[in-house]
């Protein structure tokens, strides 16, 4: 089966500063992809790389290629609009559009894009919440701001919002790291859910949430990819010496 | 870290020894006196204004116009009705231009233009009122004759720069993950920045937008050789219109006791429009955050 992403030789700079150098790495379809690794090793910036979040960085340059089901994501002719349409987004924050209702948030990506249709909006907001395990929630108070729920249901909400655009690919960077451990917990089954409808990468601190949640993990250190491979493998019996003192716990 | 900031504010004064207590209520008096000081000048126009002005401010103020030079009575309808209309059209011009410079700015600090706008609009914060009158005055008057529109076109350029400058800083108060999110669905950036980062930020640009209408309200200089000036109420923005301070100047200006009676009650009614303002748009502030 081909890869729905794959990189080969990309190199991601701010300035003159290097940050990520040479990834070459394969996501399959219907899975979860764990990036690992210590602050500053490249993660979050190989993360934003694939739905373009680099452009609107100054300074900021990416080459080598990402292909995203076949088609180069930095291709001259590719609209980063539409591209970023296909891949999903959740951040490290909470950050529902504060303005907006729960219903609104959701269906905001289909809405500011010019759909009117009230019945298809109703139909997407349901089945983008119960996918983010939140409808029961809030199906009572879809008009209430959104600001008005908690930080795990905010960050709920959040990932309803990117699946209602139904991209083929979701990148959360540290979607828990703002939560207790209750909201983490349900976050974290939710992600075994969302494997059915499309396919995760997650940037995680905590090796421990990699192990539990992802079908393959990479560990990144200063820039460079040093281990890619499946969870248990990569944990049980790493191939790299720097690997293993990382996920033992030696480092990091 | 709990304890110590309890001991030291907590601590009750009359355990002060006398040395410090007597330094402490010595700067507590100074402080005082400085505070007076600075709202002095606010309080005594303000006195004086009620003194002078409150009794011509009657129903005949609100609803006629000014009797002939040295007669009683008589009202600055036509003053009112002119300075509201004409800051309504100033702040169409404000509003639109100033917006749309700030979101410019904000939004988009790498285009190649954001330097010059940047400085122009700061040139244009400088710019003295009466100038901007005589460029209204060249552009409209010189062609068309004096106008109530001259007027609104001159205050609307003098709004231009403080809707710019609060706009400006109070988009960059919405977070960046938000503009993120909104990028992420795959919407294109201005509708992220008109539908989703603009509301965000609606209560400060409505502040700014009323601290500028504040600013400008108060305004005769752009108005002298643009708006000219109207003894009857005129609503046609092509024909000449009167406005508040127009009216406090002639009248001011006045050698008869009637006269200047109604100017300062127009003086009156101005800064209590202009300090209602203030008040809401620090309530529009505080109602957003």
């Amino acid at each position: 089966m081909t890869p729905l992403l794959s990189t080969s030789d990309v190199n991601i700079f701010y300035g003159e500063k290097q940050a990520v150098r040479g990834v070459n790495l394969e996501v399959q379809r219907g899975s979860v992809n764990a990036l690992i690794g210590p602050s500053g090793c490249g993660k979050t910036t190989f993360l934003r790389a694939i739905n373009r979040m680099h452009d609107l960085t100054p300074g900021a340059r990416v080459t080598g290629q990402i292909l995203l089901d076949g088609e180069d994501v930095y291709g001259p002719d590719v609209d980063p609009v539409t591209m970023r349409r296909r891949v999903g987004m959740v951040f490290q924050k909470p950050n529902p559009f504060p303005t907006m209702s729960v219903f609104d948030n959701v269906v905001s990506g289909l809405k500011l894009a010019g759909v009117r249709d009230s019945r298809r909006l109703m139909d997407v907001a349901e089945r983008s919440l119960r996918g983010a395990a939140l409808w029961e929630e809030v199906k009572d108070r879809l008009r209430m701001p959104a600001t008005g729920l908690s930080g795990g249901q905010q960050q709920r909400l959040c990932i309803a919002r990117a699946l209602a655009v139904e991209p083929e690919i979701l990148l959360m960077d540290e979607p828990t790291s703002a939560l207790d451990p209750a909201s983490t917990a349900r976050i974290e089954d939710l992600m075994t859910d969302l494997k059915k409808v499309t396919t995760i990468i997650i940037v995680t601190h905590n090796m421990h949430q990699a192990a539990r949640v992802s079908d393959t993990t990479s560990f990144f250190l200063n820039g460079d990819l040093v281990e890619h491979g499946v969870t248990d493998q990569l944990f049980t019996s790493p191939r790299d010496g720097r690997t293993e003192a990382y996920v033992t716990g030696r480092f990091g | 870290m709990m304890r110590a900031a309890a001991v030291t504010s907590a601590r009750p004064a009359a355990r002060l020894s006398p040395v410090r207590r007597v330094k402490n209520l010595l700067m507590g008096a100074l402080i005082l006196l400085a505070t007076l000081l600075v709202v002095a000048p606010l309080i005594l126009i303000f006195v004086y204004l009620l003194r002078e002005g409150l009794g011509a401010l009657n129903l005949d103020f609100f609803t006629r116009t000014p009797a002939p030079e040295g007669e009683a009575g008589g009202g600055l309808l036509n003053a009112i009705a002119g300075s509201l209309e004409m800051l309504a059209m100033a702040s169409v011009i404000g509003v639109l231009v100033g917006v749309a410079g700030g979101i410019f700015l904000a939004e988009y600090p790498r285009h190649p233009l954001m330097p010059t706008v940047r400085m122009l609009s700061d040139v244009l914060a400088g710019i003295p009122a009466i100038v901007m009158g005589l460029v209204a005055y060249s552009l409209i008057v010189l062609r068309f004759g004096f106008s109530g529109l001259a007027g609104a076109l001159a205050l609307g350029f003098l709004m231009i720069p403080i809707v710019v400058r609060t706009t400006e800083e109070v988009l960059k108060l919405v977070p960046l993950s938000v503009r993120e999110a909104g990028l992420s669905l795959g919407l294109p950036q201005w509708v992220v920045i008109l539908n989703i980062v603009l509301p965000a930020a609606a209560g400060g640009i409505v502040t700014g937008v009323m601290l500028a209408l504040a600013r400008v309200a108060g305004e005769a200089a752009p108005l002298l050789f643009t708006a000219f000036g109207n003894s009857s109420v005129n609503l046609d923005p092509t024909r000449p219109m009167s406005a508040l301070p127009l009216e406090i100047y002639r009248g001011a200006t006045s050698a008869y006791d009637e006269n200047q009676r109604l100017a300062k009650a127009g003086a009156l009614l101005l800064i209590t429009l202009i300090f209602l303002t203030s008040l809401l748009a620090r309530r529009a502030s505080r109602v957003k955050r």
